[in-house]
C-alpha cells in the first residue's frame, strides 16, 4: 500500500517503460527458480495486503489439505464392498461408491438392463456434444434429436423391437437427471424467447399474459412449484384420474425455468439499439423476419451468460424433484445411504453426486466462455 | 350441424387426455378397478432399511413392502403384481385420497385424526414402535428417569421432539436438546459425544446402534418408551371390499406364523392336514375366498408366495437381517406379543 508513496519521480519515469522491459526481461528471467521466484513476487507477495492474503491461504492450504488428502486418499479403502474394512481404515469409504454406483447411477431401472440407459445416456451426450459444436447448427440438427430422441425413448421404455416394457416410474439416477435437465432446457428456451417478446409486444392482451406469467412464476420457488404438480394438483383432478409423476414433474421444470430465462431474453433485446429496430423496419421485413434474422440473432449472442447461468441452475435444480418422490441422481445417492452398514459414509456418497454435478456444470460454464468469444470475435474489443 | 362437429372434436380431446393420463378408476371401487388393471399401486417410504427401500438392484424390499406383495399374491395369486410408488411424507395421504395408490404401506402410525378427518381406513398394525432413548453404557444411566440435565439429541419439528419435551415436563425433568437436521448427522453427532442420549423411534435407534456404532456393546436402549407408534398399512374410505381383503391379508399373514405355516412348508399343509382352522387358511374347506372375492388358495398364496408375518419380519427387521430388531412388542400374542390375529372363518 506504500510502496507508490515511496517511488522516487526517477522510479515513475521507469515506471512508463515497464512494459516494454518486462518484454525484454522475460526470456532472460525464463527458466528455474528465478522465474518461478519473479512469478511468485509479482503475483503473490506485490503488495503487503497481497502479501498478508497469500500468507493466509498459505495457512489454510497447510490447515486443511493434509488431513484431506489423508482422509480421501492415504487411508481410503477403494474396494472389498464391506463397511467393516472402511471402519477400521479410518479414511474415507470409496468402496460405497465401487458397491453401490449402479443403484446411484441407474436408481430403480430393472438391474439386467441397465445398458440400456447407459447407451441411452451414451447417445444424448453425443447428441449434445454434436448439438455444441457449431458446425451442426442447421436444420439437420433438428432431424438427429428427433432420432435421438426416438431411440432415446425406445431403450428406456421399451415395449417392442424386442425390449421390455420398463415402466418411467422406475427411471432414476443420472438418466433422469439428465432427462429433467436437457428437455427443461432445450423445451424452456423457446418458449422463453416466445415470453421475452410478448413482454415487449404492442399487443396489450398479449404482453399481460407474458408479463403476469412471468412475474407469478418468478415470484414462487421451484419447490413450491413441484409440490404444488405433485400435491396440490392430482386434488383438482377426478379421482382416480392421476397424470404421471415424472411428466408433471417436467413441466413444472420447464415452465419455471422458461420465466426465468424469459428475463435474460428481455435484457438482451432491450439491449438492442432502436436503430436496429428501425431498420429492419426499413428493408421492409415482417415481424418474425425482423426478430428471427436481424435482433434476436444479436440480443441472445448479448445474453450468454445469464441464458448459461439459468441452464446450470436448471441443472442443479432438477435435484429438487427429492421432494416429490422421483429418483435423480442425488436421490440415489440418499437412498444408497439406506442400507445401514453403510449409513456412516454419507459423506462420501454426497461427494460422488457432488462430483458429477459439477463435472456437467463446468462442462457448460466452459462451454459458455467458449461461445462467447466465438460469437463475439467480430466485435471483441 | 355443430352437434357433428363437437362430437369428433371431442373424441381427439378425449384421446389425446387419455394418451397422457394413466389408468382410470372408478370412485368407490377399488377392487374392481385393481383386479381389471391386473396390478397393486403400492405407496411405500423412498427409503427406509427394513420397512421399504429399494436394495443394491433397485428391487424393492421391507416389511411394508411384503404386505402389498400379501395383498397382490391374495387377489392375483402372483406377488409380484405390485407397483411401488414411493411417497414422500408430505405426499403420502393426498396419493392415496387422489387413487394414486391403492394401499399406503408406508410406516405411517395409525392415529384418530388420520382415521377420521383424513377419510382412511386403517388395516391392523403390522409393526408396534415406540419411541425411546439410546445411551452409552458408560454414562451409567439405567432408566430414562435418570437422564436430569441430560443433553439429548433430537430432529427438530417431529413428533419425536413433541413427545420428549411432554415426557419430561410430565415427570419433572430437565434436559438441553441437541437439534440436527439431518439422521445420519444426528447419529453421528451422538456418537461423537455431543449428547449423553439420542432419542427417536425404538426401531429406528436399534438400526443406528447395529450400523453406526463402532462397537454396539457399548451402548443400549433404555427400557421407557414413551410414545405408542403402531405402524399400519391404510386405504381410502369408500370401498370396504378393499379394505376387507387388505385387512384379511394381514391377518392371514399373522395367522400363518401362529399355526406355523411357513413358505418352505406350505406345501405340506395343503390338503393334508386335519386341523379345521388350517382347513380354512390353506383354502381345503371353500368360502372365505369366495367372500373375499378372491381365488380360495387366497391366504396359501400369502404363505407361499411372502411368507408367514414372522418369516417377514426376520428377513427385514429381525436377527436375520442387517436391523437387528428384537421382536418384542411384535411377538405374537401366544408369545407375550401384540400380534393377535383374528379368527380366519
Amino acid at each position: 500500500m506504500s510502496a507508490p508513496i515511496e517511488q522516487s519521480p526517477g522510479e515513475i519515469a521507469a515506471h512508463v517503460e515497464e512494459p516494454m522491459r518486462a518484454t525484454l526481461a522475460a526470456p532472460r528471467r525464463g527458466r528455474g527458480a528465478a522465474a518461478l521466484l519473479g512469478w511468485t513476487r509479482r503475483n503473490l507477495f506485490s503488495s503487503v495486503p497481497n502479501t498478508i492474503l497469500t500468507l493466509v491461504a498459505l495457512a489454510l492450504l497447510v490447515w486443511f489439505l493434509p488431513p484431506l488428502i489423508n482422509w480421501a486418499l492415504v487411508k481410503a479403502t477403494w474396494t472389498g464392498g464391506d463397511p467393516k474394512l472402511c471402519r477400521e481404515a479410518g479414511g474415507a469409504c470409496w468402496a460405497l461408491i465401487e458397491t453401490k454406483h449402479r443403484f446411484i447411477l441407474f436408481g430403480l431401472y430393472p438391474h439386467d438392463q441397465h445398458w440400456r440407459p447407459l447407451v441411452a445416456m451414451a447417445i444424448f451426450l453425443s447428441a449434445i456434444a454434436a448439438s455444441c459444436d457449431p458446425r451442426f447448427w442447421n436444420w439437420r440438427l433438428a432431424g438427429i434429436w428427433a432420432v435421438v430422441l426416438a431411440v432415446g425413448g425406445w431403450l428406456m421404455w421399451g415395449g417392442f423391437l424386442g425390449l421390455a416394457y420398463v415402466e418411467n416410474a422406475r427411471w432414476g439416477g443420472l438418466p433422469l437427471t439428465l432427462i429433467l435437465a436437457t428437455l427443461g432446457i432445450v423445451l424452456a428456451f423457446p418458449l422463453s424467447i416466445l415470453l421475452a417478446l410478448g413482454r415487449r409486444s404492442d399487443l396489450p392482451a398479449i404482453r399481460a399474459v407474458c408479463v403476469g406469467y412471468i412475474e407469478i412464476v418468478r415470484g414462487v420457488p421451484l419447490v413450491s412449484v413441484l409440490f404444488m404438480a405433485s400435491i396440490m394438483f392430482p386434488l383438482f383432478l377426478p379421482e382416480g384420474l392421476t397424470i404421471d409423476k415424472l411428466l408433471r414433474a417436467q413441466v413444472g421444470i420447464i415452465l419455471f425455468t422458461a420465466a426465468y430465462l424469459a428475463e435474460a431474453v428481455r435484457g438482451g433485446l432491450a439491449a438492442i439499439p432502436k436503430g436496429q429496430y428501425e431498420a429492419a423496419d426499413a428493408m421492409g421485413l415482417g415481424y418474425w423476419q425482423k426478430m428471427g434474422l436481424v435482433i434476436l440473432p444479436q440480443a441472445l449472442r448479448l445474453v450468454i451468460p445469464p441464458i448459461v447461468n439459468q441452464f446450470i441452475s436448471c441443472f442443479k435444480d432438477t435435484s429438487l424433484v427429492i421432494i416429490i418422490g422421483l429418483y435423480d441422481l442425488l436421490t440415489t445417492a440418499k437412498t444408497a445411504l439406506t442400507d445401514p452398514p453403510w449409513r456412516p459414509f454419507y459423506v462420501e456418497s454426497y461427494v460422488f453426486a457432488g462430483l458429477v454435478y459439477f463435472g456437467f456444470c463446468f462442462f457448460m460454464s466452459r462451454y459458455s466462455q467458449y461461445l462467447e468469444r466465438r460469437l463475439n470475435a467480430g466485435t471483441r474489443r | 350441424m355443430s352437434k357433428h362437429i363437437a362430437t369428433p372434436i371431442l373424441a381427439l380431446a378425449l384421446t389425446v387426455v387419455g394418451a397422457g393420463l394413466s389408468q382410470p378408476v372408478q370412485a368407490g371401487a377399488t377392487f374392481d378397478a385393481v383386479k381389471a388393471r391386473g396390478s397393486l399401486n403400492c405407496g411405500v417410504n423412498t427409503g427406509l432399511a427394513g420397512f421399504s427401500a429399494p436394495d443394491d438392484k433397485g428391487n424393492w424390499a421391507g416389511l411394508d413392502v411384503d404386505v402389498c406383495r400379501a395383498v397382490a399374491a391374495a387377489l392375483f395369486g402372483d406377488a409380484k403384481k405390485v407397483k411401488f410408488v414411493p411417497l414422500t411424507t408430505q405426499q403420502r395421504f393426498t396419493a392415496l385420497q387422489a387413487g394414486e395408490v391403492d394401499i399406503l404401506s408406508r410406516n405411517t402410525t395409525l392415529t384418530s385424526q388420520r382415521d377420521t378427518e383424513l377419510g382412511l381406513n386403517f388395516a391392523p398394525p403390522v409393526y408396534y414402535d415406540g419411541q425411546g432413548f439410546l445411551v452409552g453404557k458408560k454414562v451409567g444411566v439405567k432408566s430414562a428417569k435418570e437422564l436430569n440435565g441430560a443433553t439429548i439429541c433430537v430432529l427438530p419439528g417431529t413428533t419425536t421432539e413433541l413427545n420428549v419435551t411432554d415426557w419430561f415436563r410430565a415427570n419433572n425433568l430437565q434436559f438441553k436438546p441437541v437439534v440436527i437436521e439431518k439422521n445420519d448427522e444426528l447419529a453421528a453427532a451422538f456418537f461423537a459425544g455431543r449428547c449423553d442420549a439420542i432419542t427417536s423411534d425404538a426401531s429406528q435407534l436399534a438400526s443406528i446402534r447395529s450400523a453406526q456404532a463402532s462397537n454396539p456393546d457399548d451402548y443400549i436402549l433404555l427400557p421407557e418408551i414413551i410414545s405408542k407408534e403402531p405402524l399400519a398399512p391404510a386405504v381410502r374410505h369408500g370401498d370396504d371390499q378393499w379394505f376387507d381383503l387388505v385387512k384379511w391379508s394381514v391377518y392371514a399373514w399373522l395367522e400363518a406364523e401362529e399355526k406355523g405355516i411357513t413358505s418352505a412348508n406350505a406345501d405340506g399343509f395343503k390338503g393334508k392336514s386335519n386341523d379345521p382352522t388350517i382347513k380354512r387358511l390353506m383354502g381345503d374347506t371353500p368360502g372365505l375366498g369366495k367372500a373375499l372375492g378372491t381365488g380360495e388358495d387366497w391366504a396359501f398364496n400369502i404363505v407361499k408366495q411372502v411368507g408367514n408375518y414372522g418369516e417377514s419380519f426376520e428377513r427385514n427387521v429381525g436377527m436375520g437381517s442387517k436391523l437387528k430388531l428384537p421382536r418384542g412388542l411384535n411377538a405374537q400374542w401366544s408369545k407375550g406379543g401384540l400380534m393377535y390375529a383374528m379368527p380366519v372363518r
